[in-house]
């Protein structure tokens, strides 16, 4: 079997329409246009940029989580040869920002280890480095908050002034009557789950350049990935309007939701260029990576699933606790996903969902790829697993008699209009052999030997088509072709390596039969491209494709009607093809593209192919109360890890995934299968290595040799089934696509570390130490214990 | 300031004799002076391999190596890997495996490609796999570019 087989192919509807047609580039495999100049170093990252004039910004980390400022002296640091400027918290007084307006770029006051409290600009970074080491800083520690139960209490110390009882962000959402679905359950699970701090670990540190001109405006180059909101929330932190900044995106290396907020390196590289007049670089060490830019969200969950005897789901609820940090950014919003997957993670009657973010003074959390989801289905899947064990039904039957199908709409109103969690389960089931697999391991636990085997099978909802929580989730497009058929598009997409470079040229050539090569992308400058919201959300193919799309037809539209115009030939019965305009019927070539543009520029009235279009899709505003269809599609997939237990080291070997997906339509089919490679390399790290170890607010293991990534070897292979759902909305049928392999891969491997073992671990990551331990306290059921399992190894 | 030293070696193949401060790294050398920015700065600690380069046919992390060590000796970049007309081999498979997605670590990660696929015939998917272990990726999960590497043997075989 072809491992990345499309369910259906044949059931390509714009195919049958053009059974005329050449070759369509859709599901097929294009190249990401940007990959020769980056795999031969001439890509010039963010990073890499030297600008005339430019001075090194770096900034001073307060290195204690609580403290307040006595004294701060910078009257050495001024007085170094090569030193331009420095700044501290006076110089950021009042220019507060973020989502609640609870940060400055320099700080008076010490609520987090990172805390920025001074910053130099300088010649070069040696000489940067040596004024931090001169500025002198008086801290008074003050008692702090280093856990979110901790905040909660009575006594707690305050972190910030206006927000009492340290309480930040709250959410709720109730739907149907819990008690009378408790009371009406046979078996209800109830557990805590405890996911952790992680963060992204982009490749590329994190950057800014910024320098304003003798008008007033700013230019940022930076690696933000909502370059238009962006404006908007950089704008306060350095008391200038959002009209006068211009965001330039250079090539960045990985961002992964951490560049969807401002973060303080900013408006400091901002603040500084200001004070100088001249350009400024600020860019991390990997050591200031780690412990200043954001984490995903911790939490704790407690979690209740009921269902009956017969396997239907009763009720789900969540009690949430987030730990906030110090500051609020996009990381103590995560309920507004949390709740959709409490409420809409299989067919789930009554809902009761609370949350609530405390202050403390930890590391702050930013967006993840997984949003809020990952943290959430970490729980459902291993709940759903563990009922069906209660109830003593086939997982696979348990998860199939409660999945939605197409057309239904869940309790917060997310309409499921091509729903395939039928088929992902199913596809994902039978490829694997799991039912057959899991009773045979689970029968297996109690035979001696030293490595178990386990299986385990997980999946997960998400928005597929962006969510609305901004008044828009659109995006602008511009189009022209030039007189030599080459067409520029002008998106407000961002390409972040995601590969929306490779999805907007395919779609583009599609439409106007040119090479993919004959198609550039302008979408790095806010003064040039249209609005978008970002790229987040699994929104980009969906959102931004769609864009492009429409506007490639509008401008096939006009070349065809230019073409009837000029040629005679009635416009309904033409195509584009391979570089000409054709008979539709037979594909015999009418005329050159190149040609026929020349013609309708250079005439009595003369035209030049350019369109806009702004795409808004039907969806509906999140709203106040989250009843609302927010997302333009939403998607499903199952995946079933495979696993081998080391029962004495507790190390968990990967040894297989399947995943099932519903990606709408495959559009670039290379990019695709990247994507959820990569989006599983990520939730494989969550699931067992990275874990930032922050100790009374201070991370112990500020590098990658402390902080493990998954490496090559331990990446498993990866069998990729796409379900084609064919989405009405999306462009040619596509959904989006790359937030599921990170949110549903963790779980998976939960359930098949308890299929091998019995133990179940609640707060990730399933570390050597913690299932070791697991297997040594509770023992496997009736399997040797480690001390009996490693004399047994010695004699294999 | 830290005292200077000349050094005279062969970068990409042709000769280069220059002063450099005794502790300045090969990384900063190569971004800094020589304008090479191909060679990527990611942890400065040899722990993620982004700054991989050739120093006498063999891989070293360039920001673990002091520049004045680099007297005598042949120093190969991702910049010195292709021909001015086209891609080496080991990049064009790279490309036409999708392995590059962000990109910051494929010209390490290609340079050590090249070395492994270079210095054992024959290689397996399990040997490429061990051999790339010090190369870190956050896009990929590494399935690509195991492909490309496979890609490459296999048409040399």
């Amino acid at each position: 079997m072809d491992p990345t087989a499309s369910s259906n192919p044949s059931s390509n509807p714009s195919s049958k329409a053009r059974a005329d047609a050449a070759p369509s580039l859709i599901g097929q495999r294009v190249k990401k246009p940007d990959a020769p100049d980056k795999a031969t170093g001439k890509t010039r990252y963010i990073n890499d940029m030297v600008l005339p004039q430019m001075l090194i910004g770096k900034v001073l980390f307060a290195g204690r989580p609580h403290a307040r400022i006595v004294r701060i002296d910078t009257t050495a640091a001024r007085a170094l040869p090569g030193v331009h400027a420095v700044l501290t918290g006076a110089d950021a007084a009042g220019l507060k920002f973020g989502f609640v307006r609870d940060n400055v770029a320099l700080k008076d006051r010490v609520r987090c280890e990172h805390d920025e409290v001074a910053a130099v600009a300088a010649e070069s970074e040696d000489i940067a480095a040596r004024a931090l080491a001169l500025i002198e800083v008086e801290y008074e520690d003050l008692p702090g908050v280093f856990t979110p139960e901790a905040g909660a209490r009575d006594d707690a110390p305050q972190i910030h002034d206006n927000f009492p009882g340290n309480r930040s962000l709250r959410f709720e959402f109730k739907h149907g009557d819990l008690a009378a679905a408790e009371a009406g359950s046979d078996f209800i699970v109830d557990n805590v789950f405890r996911p952790h701090h992680v963060t992204h670990c982009c490749m590329g540190t994190s950057c800014a350049i910024a320098d304003f001109d003798h008008n007033g405006k700013l230019t940022i180059w930076t690696q933000t990935q909502y370059p238009y909101n962006y404006k908007m929330d950089l704008a306060p932190a350095l008391g200038i309007g959002p009209g006068d900044i211009r965001v330039i995106q250079p090539p960045v290396g990985g961002a992964f939701g951490s560049k969807l907020d401002v973060y303080p390196y900013e408006p400091i590289a901002a603040l500084l260029a200001k004070k100088t007049g001249r350009p400024v670089k600020v860019l991390y060490t990997r050591g200031e990576e780690f412990k200043a830019s954001p984490t995903r969200q911790a939490a704790i969950i407690h979690m209740r699933t009921g269902c009956t005897r017969e396997g239907t789901l009763t009720f789900r609820s969540a009690d949430v606790l987030l730990d906030n940090g110090a500051y609020t950014s996009w990381g103590p919003t995560i309920p507004v996903i949390m709740m959709r997957t409490t409420s809409g993670h299989y067919r789930v009657p009554v809902v009761d969902f609370k949350a609530q973010a405390i202050y403390t003074n930890n590391p702050y959390a930013g967006s993840f790829r997984g949003y809020g989801n990952v943290q959430t289905t970490w729980a459902t899947a291993q709940q759903m697993d563990m009922l069906a064990d209660l109830i003593g039904m086939e997982p696979l039957d348990f998860h199939l008699k409660n999945a939605q199908l197409s057309g239904e709409v869940t309790p917060q109103k997310s309409y499921l209009r091509e729903c395939a969690l039928v088929e992902c389960l199913q596809t994902a089931a039978a490829a694997s052999d799991y039912s057959r697999k899991r009773r045979a391991y689970a029968a297996a636990r109690t035979q001696p030997g030293r490595f178990k085997k386990g299986i385990g099978l997980a999946s997960s909802i998400h928005n597929a088509g962006g969510a609305k929580i901004h008044k828009s989730d659109g995006i602008g497009t511009i189009l022209k072709v030039d007189d030599y058929a080459r067409v520029t598009v002008i998106t407000g997409a961002s390409e972040i390596g995601q590969g929306i470079d490779a999805v907007i040229t395919l779609i583009v050539a599609e439409e106007l039969g040119v090479p993919t090569e004959h198609v550039t992308l302008v979408n790095n400058d806010s003064d040039i491209a249209p609005w978008d919201v970002g790229v987040h959300a699994s929104r980009t193919t969906f959102i931004a494709g769609n864009g492009a799309r429409r506007a490639a037809l509008k401008a096939k539209a006009q070349i065809l009607a230019g073409a009837e115009k000029l040629l005679g030939e009635p416009a309904a019965g033409l195509a584009l093809r391979g570089g000409a305009v054709v008979r539709a019927q037979d594909g015999k070539e009418i005329i050159k593209l190149e040609r026929l543009l020349r013609q309708m520029h250079f005439q009595a009235e003369p035209e030049l192919v350019m369109v806009t279009d702004y795409y808004e899709p039907k969806s509906e505003p999140e709203g106040a109360s989250h009843v609302s269809d927010h997302s333009a599609a939403y998607a499903h997939a199952v995946h079933v890890a495979e696993i081998t237990v080391d029962t004495l080291t507790g190390e968990i070997k990967v040894d297989k995934v399947t995943v099932a997906q519903d990606v709408g339509r495959v559009i670039n089919r290379m990019g695709l299968e990247g994507q959820i490679e990569g989006g599983l390399a990520i939730g494989l790290g969550y699931a067992l290595s990275e874990d930032m170890r922050i100790e009374e607010g201070r991370l112990k293991n500020a590098c990658f040799r402390d902080y493990k990534l998954i490496t090559a070897p331990e990446m498993p292979p990866v069998e990729m089934h796409f379900i084609e759902s064919m989405c009405a909305e999306g462009p040619y049928g596509a959904k989006g696509i790359s937030e599921l392999p990170t949110i549903v891969i963790a779980p998976a491997v939960a359930n098949a570390l308890a299929n091998a073992t019995g133990v179940r671990i609640f707060d990730p990551p399933m570390s050597p130490e913690k299932v070791a331990r697991a297997i040594f306290e509770q023992g496997l059921p009736g399997a040797s214990q480690p001390e009996a399992a490693a004399r047994e190894s010695a004699t294999v | 300031m830290s005292p200077k030293t000349e050094i005279r070696f062969k970068l990409n193949g042709r000769e280069l004799q220059l002063e450099v401060p005794v502790t300045m790294k090969t990384l900063d050398l190569l971004r800094e002076r020589l304008g090479l920015t191909g060679t990527k700065y990611a942890c400065g600690e040899g722990e993620c391999g982004a700054c991989t380069v050739q120093v006498d046919g063999k891989t070293v992390n360039s920001c673990l190596m002091y520049a004045v060590d680099l007297d005598g000796r042949e120093l190969l970049t991702i910049e010195g890997l292709r021909t001015p007309q086209a891609l080496h081999p080991v990049q064009q498979a790279f490309v036409d495996h999708g392995a590059v997605q962000c990109g910051f670590c494929m010209p390490g990660m290609i340079m050590q490609a090249n070395y492994l696929i270079e210095n054992q015939p024959g290689l397996t998917r399990e040997q490429a796999k061990r051999g790339l272990e010090g190369n870190l990726c956050r896009c990929t999960g590494y399935t690509k570019v195991l492909d490309a590497v496979e890609s490459v043997v296999q048409s040399k075989a």
